[in-house]
């Protein structure tokens, strides 16, 4: 056995680009399946939440309007940077969620692939979930899906990556920007990923990610006037409910919780679910000259 | 010389108004259980149109039974023939639009030109438009086999008494839902009739369920667990509220709510038709529209320009009897209403805005209120940010299409808009900055039951007609 101590890493938020501390400095113990101590995770406050949306509104005229392809360019990096920190997942994972390393492997081949699906529905969904609107009368109307603003992810509890990426990837794709709190007990992967996101050209503040209690932070979150819509994927039954109702305030758009399994394929529910769609009419003339054309 | 209007009534003849409405539940008229009622007026004249049965919560209870009850076969009839059904209804529209419009004017007090060339034919064109949807639900796009929610729990407003209603009704029947549908107090008949067309239909026992009534009726449908589906058009805060009590539930939720539309109109707009859509986007319905054009937002160096053409135009409209062909601004639907608008207006005139009206006579019985302009209006004053549903427009300037932008998304609503330019592609940029479910360039309020319409932000969730509708009735 080598005598060499390893180097332990700090997990620090994702905010704005940045890798700040909690602005509380307060941090909690993080352990394995086993009650082994992996790290002291951030423990976010209300006001690292507030700072979140701060950053995240910043990011959404950029980020909601960079083209679609760019965007798909994007979230593709990001499953090539996750490719290539492939091992380190695996074990954050692994001792997470107490899985072993071949189950462990397949939640971050899963999670990296479901990049790779989300990447390639940025410049498609438009066409689904848009189109024009044959009207009765001389206009040219077209619907078009836009991002609905800046969204607040509560991941889910017990898939710490594959989970988180499904939520987190669907939400981007489309051009809104996050703030999501990680899984209260696995944070770990999230904060990790994190650093992926960083080194993968994603503007700073599209994605914020925050570690600590759901139920403290989220209903900040929820209640914030500036954020347009919650995901209420990692909550609890009793604290879904409180927080649809404090996103009643200014009518954010709220996704419930559903029983799912990550493994599964997805559909673009999670696309749509954070899309507006505008319908722009304008008149069309008539040019009525004759009645031969060809 | 000018020549005078000479009086052009329609004719009342065609409508015939019972003295007394029940509610309809499970295809038959009934008495409210307490046997409670209210009386329908015709707010351009005050004169009481008929009595209604009032809806209470063991009401709701009953309608919501029927409507559970008949939800299994209705669901399972193949969508071709749900999409028959539907298409009977559309032509006994069509075939009764002149006795519909009549009453919907004398019950609403809208200008019968509006209903009987707006309301109604979109009214049909809905149901023609959902029942071809019917059996092609494989194709909509949410995958194959689509499934109804259930039993659909509907309140709408009196501004668009049957138009509402047909949005609501026509997607609920053709995805295979049951509804009950409460109407507002102010406006049940033409629901009323409505009961009636579906009888003549044949349309099945139960599947509409009808239940005049005031907030609390409402309150009861929307709060009842054997309802699946909410939909709700009107105020922003009964929305809110709405949203408060499906919180913790599986009912899928849909809410149209309010709008303070921004009318952007640039330098190189034609200002002739510009005017036309400015008066047509806050004077259609009597401004008494959520989508209405309540801010105009104007370049300033054409300001002149066009508030003078604007105050020429508004004083050639005709304030008056709602069922004269030639009228073009109707009675305000309600007393409460009319106090409302009239509080908005003078609390924009203390705190500082200019308040014009052309030279205008109103009719000494009725609820009525002359179209009115503000100008010196700053984005703080009142009647800039709170939505006034009534024919007040507040008038504010900009100088760059940046400034214009950031007005116009300066507020908590976000469902209507319109551009006003000669350059396409001022109007494309505009039209993608601006926060808002439906912009018109070019021209405003029109609407289509193939085209979707609905809100950003506080003004609500869901889209309401076109493909994107059928998502709000059906499990996806």
């Amino acid at each position: 056995m080598s005598d060499r101590l390893s180097v332990f890493k700090t997990y620090k938020l994702y905010v704005g680009g940045k890798f700040p501390r909690s602005e509380s400095g307060r941090v909690y113990e993080v352990t394995d399946s086993k009650n082994n101590w992996l790290a002291n995770a951030p423990r976010s406050s209300r006001k690292d939440a507030r700072d979140a949306v701060v950053a995240a509104r910043k990011a959404f005229g950029g980020w909601s309007g960079a083209t679609a392809y760019n965007r798909g360019q994007i979230l593709y990096r990001v499953a090539e940077m996750l490719e290539g920190r492939r091992e380190q997942f695996v074990r954050e994972v692994a001792e997470a969620e107490g899985l072993s390393k071949s189950k462990a492997a397949a939640q971050v081949d899963a999670a990296v692939d479901r990049w790779v699906w989300y990447a390639g529905w940025t410049d498609k969904i438009a066409q689904l979930a848009g189109g024009a609107n044959p009207v009765a009368g001389p206009y040219f109307n077209l619907s078009t899906p836009e991002p609905t603003g800046v969204v607040a992810v509560l991941a889910p509890q017990e898939s710490s990556f594959l989970g988180l990426v499904s939520v987190v990837a669907p939400a981007i794709a489309t051009g809104n920007t996050t703030v999501v709190v990680a899984s209260e007990r696995h944070p770990l992967p999230a904060l990790s990923l994190g650093e992926v996101l960083a080194t993968s050209d994603l503007p700073g503040g599209v994605v914020n990610i925050l570690s600590g209690s759901a139920r403290e932070i989220a209903p900040t979150l929820a209640a914030h006037q500036d954020v347009n819509a919650i995901d209420l994927a990692g909550a609890d039954e009793e604290l879904a409910k409180e927080l649809e109702i404090a996103a009643a305030d200014n009518l954010k758009r709220v996704l419930r919780p559903q029983p799912t399994d990550w493994t599964d394929p997805q559909g673009t529910d999670r696309l749509t679910a954070f899309l507006e769609t505008k319908t722009v009419w304008h008149t069309t003339g008539s040019l009525g000259a004759s009645g031969s054309a060809y | 010389m000018v020549f005078e209007y000479a009086p052009a009534p329609e004719s009342r003849s065609v409508v015939d108004i019972a003295p007394s409405y029940g509610l309809f539940i499970d295809g038959e008229f009934a008495d409210a259980a307490d046997g409670k009622v209210f009386k329908s007026i015709s707010p351009a004249t005050e004169e009481v149109l008929a009595e209604v049965a009032q809806a209470g919560e063991a009401d709701v209870e009953r309608a919501v039974k029927a409507a559970r009850k008949a939800f299994d076969k209705w669901s399972a009839l193949p969508g071709a023939e749900r999409a028959k059904y539907l298409f009977r209804i559309a032509r006994i529209i069509q075939e009764r639009s002149r006795e519909l419009a009549v009453l919907e004017t004398l019950d609403n007090g809208k200008p019968i030109k509006e209903t009987r060339d707006a309301d109604l034919p979109l009214v049909a064109a809905h149901f023609f438009y959902y029942a071809g949807w019917a059996d092609k639900l494989d194709h909509a796009g949410y995958g194959a086999n689509p499934r109804p929610l259930g039993v659909a729990g509907q309140v709408i407003p009196w501004n668009f008494p049957l138009l509402m209603l047909a949005w609501k009704i026509a997607p609920a029947l053709a995805t295979g839902n049951t509804v009950v549908l409460k109407p507002a107090e102010t406006t049940p008949l033409s629901a009323l009739f409505f009961a009636d067309i579906c009888r003549q239909a044949g349309l099945p026992k139960g599947v509409v369920n009808i239940l005049p009534g005031y907030g609390d009726a409402g309150a009861a449908l929307v709060a009842h667990p054997d309802v699946n589906k909410v939909a709700f058009t009107g105020s922003t805060a009964v929305g809110k509220e709405i949203a408060r009590t499906v919180a913790g539930t599986r009912k899928k939720l849909t809410l149209e709510l309010g709008g303070k539309g921004a009318n952007i109109v640039f330098d190189d707009a034609p200002i002739d038709q510009a005017v036309e859509g400015i008066v047509n986007g806050i004077f259609f319905n009597q401004g008494q529209v959520c989508c209405a054009g309540s801010r105009l937002l104007v370049q300033e160096s054409i300001q002149d320009e066009l508030l003078d053409s604007l105050k020429r135009r508004l004083s050639t409209l005709r304030l008056g009897d709602p069922l004269d062909k030639n009228t073009d601004i109707g009675a305000i639907n309600s007393a409460e209403q009319l106090a409302r608008i009239t509080a908005l207006a003078e609390q924009g005139e203390a705190e500082g805005a200019e308040r014009w009206s052309p030279a205008c006579e109103l009719p000494s019985s009725g609820y009525w209120f002359a179209p009115t302009l503000f100008t010196n209006v700053t984005q703080a004053h009142t009647i800039a940010r709170d939505e006034i549903f009534g024919p007040v427009l507040s008038v504010l300037t900009f100088r760059t299409p940046d400034e214009a932008v950031a007005k116009a998304n300066n507020t908590q609503y976000g469902l209507s808009a319109g551009i006003w330019s000669d350059k396409g592609s001022r109007i494309l940029a505009v039209a993608g900055k601006l926060r808002a479910g439906v912009v018109w360039s070019n021209t405003f309020n029109k609407f289509d039951p193939t085209s979707p319409f609905g809100g950003y932000k506080e003004s609500g969730y869901g889209r309401e007609g076109g493909r994107h509708g059928l998502e709000a009735y059906l499990d996806v």
